[in-house]
């Protein structure tokens, strides 16, 4: 039980520990100013006080704005802080992701938080360790005429000296910290290199973990307030159908159901879900819709290309002429590569709880952009933003696919309607279909070898999925790497490491086609093209477990190895594999994975295995078989049923290894060990078949 | 509308509601047992899973009367006092849990397989397992929960 009493500690903010989360029972609102305005580096809090809060009980609340949805980045911050601090892990709890409580550190997304929120954690906390060691000298100094504070240090939160000791719970009561709270960060603030740290580098259990495996965790969907109804919104039976007419009496008459429609939004609130499906179900028969002509997937990747939009993207820079050195080139080879339409599909659906209370709005909602979703909130309920608050709990995970703010706006809707609190949660169905999508990828490379069998030439280009990963880490003396622009059928935006999986699927299985023109083993051909000495690393370390080279003498029939490498993200990546091929269908089934993965100084081992192991099994299910249909704007695989996401039955024998480099700074790794999996799952089914493969889901060509 | 009496971990419990609606929502919506989730709604990700009379059983297609006189043990029904149940206590051990929402699902259907099968062989703990979704994909730390699981258990037994 922590309390600071407000009267006397001047701090915008009370907390209250009660059991097991913390809880905040009276707040005012902090300005933007205050919070900072770096956000897109991914940090705010220009100050100590909106950051890190040091209580009289010596425990340390640290304040993010980023969230956690199973990435793991509370531990990582709370260890961050710990490991400044130079107190034991349980003396940290965190706040996260609340627009009124934290500072905004800019979306969860692009694997910032341990690049640029980690380290300005660890710059406030090492700021009230320093503060701490000055006021504690300054403390002993009083009563020894020595100096003190040079020879002091911070242990288990505590100074000591000469049988005296003073820690955080002094120094929270000493005038000292009140004045510092208000100061900017010093920029100078020592921490800790990566080569003395005591808690960081070592494996540490997720810090909510008992109550995630006990079910007492809240995650957004099991928030309930009370004389809270639930509710669900009507969607169009497929893309682009406007709304002609709709009859809400039915629904109206049902006990408790109150049914709105504002122009295209009609929705009904009722007292249970089971209530609020039937309401919808007597609107639903109800609606007419008038539907427009939409592409299928069957024409997804001609679509692409049709509706191109050249040279509006940044491009990656090229090196030398493309034209010239194809045209000097002994061998020229192009071949065309297709990634479809897939979705994140999240454990936890979207979901919101909406609240109005005297005109101020709170909205506890799944997303990686509380602050974004509050601007858009108050945007859409024409409010001012500090009368609206969004609170993320730890959710049922996002993928890059929760960066947006649906079912907080439906739910904040139907509570104003309803003037009662209103839970939203999206059906399976609902978060397939209009949730938005990893965007699909037309991938289009012509390459030349010189004679002395050296890529001489690249010329790349991605219609419709993006820039990420664009450019070749192999040394080229003529490239080009393009992104072009298309006008996409499906709603379509970020997916964990946006389009470096399709980019490095094209550029890994072509590299690989490459090096069979030049009669070279797939790793010695790359390796002969790389300079990276982080890939190169990464790729020894992988192909050296696997076996690479004796494997490759020694093949077994209808079995296949391949390999494949990739940087995104200050990471890198190398995956080897082995599959075995169905004759009949032309799908690989994976046998065993090797990766390695390099992030710079690794923060927290077990959760970084937890990431890569995660990213691989992820990356295995485009690979082999999720694949978004579409017809008439309508999805015909909106169902785990129908769209195979991996399971049990697909884990492969998989080992990780992580490389640790103390000297190099810490990168994120949620995104980036997902980018060699499938190329080298390819390259594999090349070797088993002798047939090239240009598309996932991946098969081995027929005939 | 009826009255449903049901024992859910251990307790007699009674909620007047029409028969037909899935036990899930009545455990999340008239008993705040929310530990059981939402995931699909038609038992295709076992994240909804409870135990009926001790068989893992889908509750988003179970209809709350057919639970009416059987046994129901949900997550919130695994750890005694403060305690947790051994299951629970591997997959903490082995951190096994990244965001989270299949592992009330993902446990419940491990104390089901251990009672079955004791020392569960790798291709029994997928058969057991391979009706439970976990998109952060972390089959391969799950596994390893279930075989500490197994052990830890078969000492203790």
């Amino acid at each position: 039980m922590s309390t600071v009493n407000q009267s006397t500690v001047n701090r915008r903010e009370f907390l209250e520990i009660a059991g097991a989360g913390l809880l905040i029972v009276a707040t005012a609102p902090i300005s933007d100013a205050q919070r900072g305005s770096d956000a897109q580096r991914g940090g705010g809090a220009g100050t100590l006080e909106t950051r890190l809060h040091v209580g009289e009980d010596g425990f340390i609340t640290v304040l993010s704005g980023k969230v956690e949805e199973g990435q793991g980045a509370l531990t990582e911050l709370a260890m961050a802080a710990a490991e400044e601090l130079r107190v034991p892990l349980d003396r940290v709890r965190m706040v996260m992701g609340d627009t009124d409580q934290t500072p905004n550190d800019g979306g969860t997304s692009g694997s910032t938080t341990t690049p640029r929120t980690a380290p300005l954690v660890r710059r406030a906390a090492a700021t009230a360790r320093e503060l701490l060691l000055a006021t504690a000298g300054r403390q002993f100094g009083q009563q020894f005429p020595v100096d003190a504070a040079a020879r002091l240090e911070v242990r288990d939160g505590a100074v000591q000296y000469a049988g005296k000791k003073y820690g955080y719970a002094d120094l929270a009561r000493s005038p000292e910290l009140a004045a510092a709270y208000k100061e900017a960060l010093p920029a100078n603030t020592t921490v800790t290199p990566a080569k003395d740290w005591q808690l960081l580098g070592k494996p540490q259990v997720r810090l909510d973990i008992r109550e995630l495996v006990t079910g007492a965790h809240r995650f957004p969907s099991d928030i309930v307030r009370p004389g809270m109804l639930y509710g669900r919104v009507l969607r169009a039976p497929s893309y682009g159908a406007a709304l002609g007419s709709v009859d809400l009496s039915e629904a109206r008459k049902m006990p408790g159901v109150t049914a709105v429609r504002e122009g295209d939004f009609v929705a009904c609130a009722a007292p249970t879900t089971f209530a609020a499906r039937k309401a919808l179900a007597a609107i639903s028969t109800t609606a007419r819709w008038k539907t427009v002509e939409q592409p299928s997937s069957d024409d997804l990747f001609g679509y692409l290309k049709q509706h191109a939009k050249p040279q509006e993207r940044p491009q990656a820079p090229g090196r030398g002429s493309v034209e010239k050195g194809l045209a000097e080139a002994r061998t020229r080879l192009k071949a065309s590569y297709q990634v479809p339409y897939v979705q994140h599909a999240p454990m936890e659906p979207r979901a919101a709880v909406a609240e109005w209370q005297d005109g101020r709005l709170t909205v506890w909602t799944g997303t990686s952009n509380p602050a974004s979703v509050r601007q858009q909130l108050a945007g859409t309920f024409g409010v001012a933003p500090d009368r609206v608050r969004v609170v993320v709990p730890h959710f049922g995970g996002g993928f890059g696919g929760k960066h947006t703010g649906e079912a907080a706006t439906e739910a904040a809707r139907l509570a104003k309607e309803t003037a009662h609190p209103v839970a939203v949660q999206w059906t399976r169905a609902e978060e397939f279909t209009w949730a938005y999508f990893r965007p699909a990828a037309l991938i289009e490379i012509e390459a030349g070898l010189d004679a002395g069998n050296a890529i001489s030439a690249w010329d790349f280009t991605n219609y419709n999925s993006g820039a990420s990963a664009l450019d070749t880490p192999y040394r080229i003396p003529n490239t080009r790497a393009r992104f072009v622009a298309s006008d996409p059928p499906l709603r379509q935006s970020s997916y964990r490491v946006l389009a470096a999986t399709a980019n490095n699927f094209a550029r890994e299985a072509f590299t690989d086609e490459l090096a069979e023109a030049a009669g070279k083993d797939p790793l010695e051909f790359r390796l002969s093209h790389l300079d990276n000495e982080r890939i190169r690393n990464v790729l020894n370390a992988a192909t050296q477990r696997f076996g690479w080279v004796e494997r490759r003498k020694k093949r077994r029939p209808g079995t296949g190895i391949g390999l494949a490498c990739g940087t995104e993200k200050n990471s890198v990546v190398a995956a080897c594999c082995e599959v075995e091929v169905d004759r009949a269908s032309g799908a690989p089934r994976l046998i065993e994975v090797v990766q390695a993965f390099e992030c710079g100084a690794i923060l927290n081992p077990a959760n970084l295995r937890s990431q890569v192991e995660g990213c691989v099994m992820m990356g295995v299910g485009p690979a082999l078989r999720e694949e978004i249909l579409f017809q008439d704007g309508k999805l015909t695989n909106a169902r785990f049923a129908t769209y195979r996401v991996p399971r049990f039955r697909d884990v492969p024998k998989l080992d990780v290894i992580l490389l640790d480099r103390k000297d190099l700074e810490s990168a994120g790794a949620g995104e980036t060990p997902i980018i060699a999996i499938a190329p080298a799952i390819a390259n594999a089914v090349f070797d088993a078949t002798g047939k090239r493969v240009h598309s996932m889901p991946i098969r081995a060509p027929r005939g | 509308m009826a009255t449903i009496r049901l024992s859910v971990n251990g307790k007699a419990r009674s909620v007047d509601t029409e028969p037909e609606r899935p036990l899930l929502e009545v455990l999340r919506e008239d008993l705040g047992l929310t530990g059981t989730k939402y995931g699909c709604g038609e038992g295709q990700c076992g994240s909804c899973t409870v135990l009926l009379d001790g068989k893992p059983t889908v509750s988003c297609v179970t209809a709350v009367r057919a639970a009416e006189g059987r046994k129901i043990v949900t997550i919130e029904g695994l750890a005694e006092g403060g305690t947790l149940h051994p299951v629970q206590q591997a997959f903490l051990d082995e951190g096994a849990v990244q965001c989270g929402y299949c592992t009330p699902g993902m446990v419940l259907q491990t104390v089901a397989l251990l009672e079955n099968h004791p020392k569960p062989t790798d291709a029994q703990i997928v058969d057991g397992l391979n009706g439970h979704l976990c998109r952060c994909s972390d089959y391969q730390r799950i596994m390893a929960a279930v075989r500490r699981a197994a052990a830890a258990t078969g000492k203790k037994g």
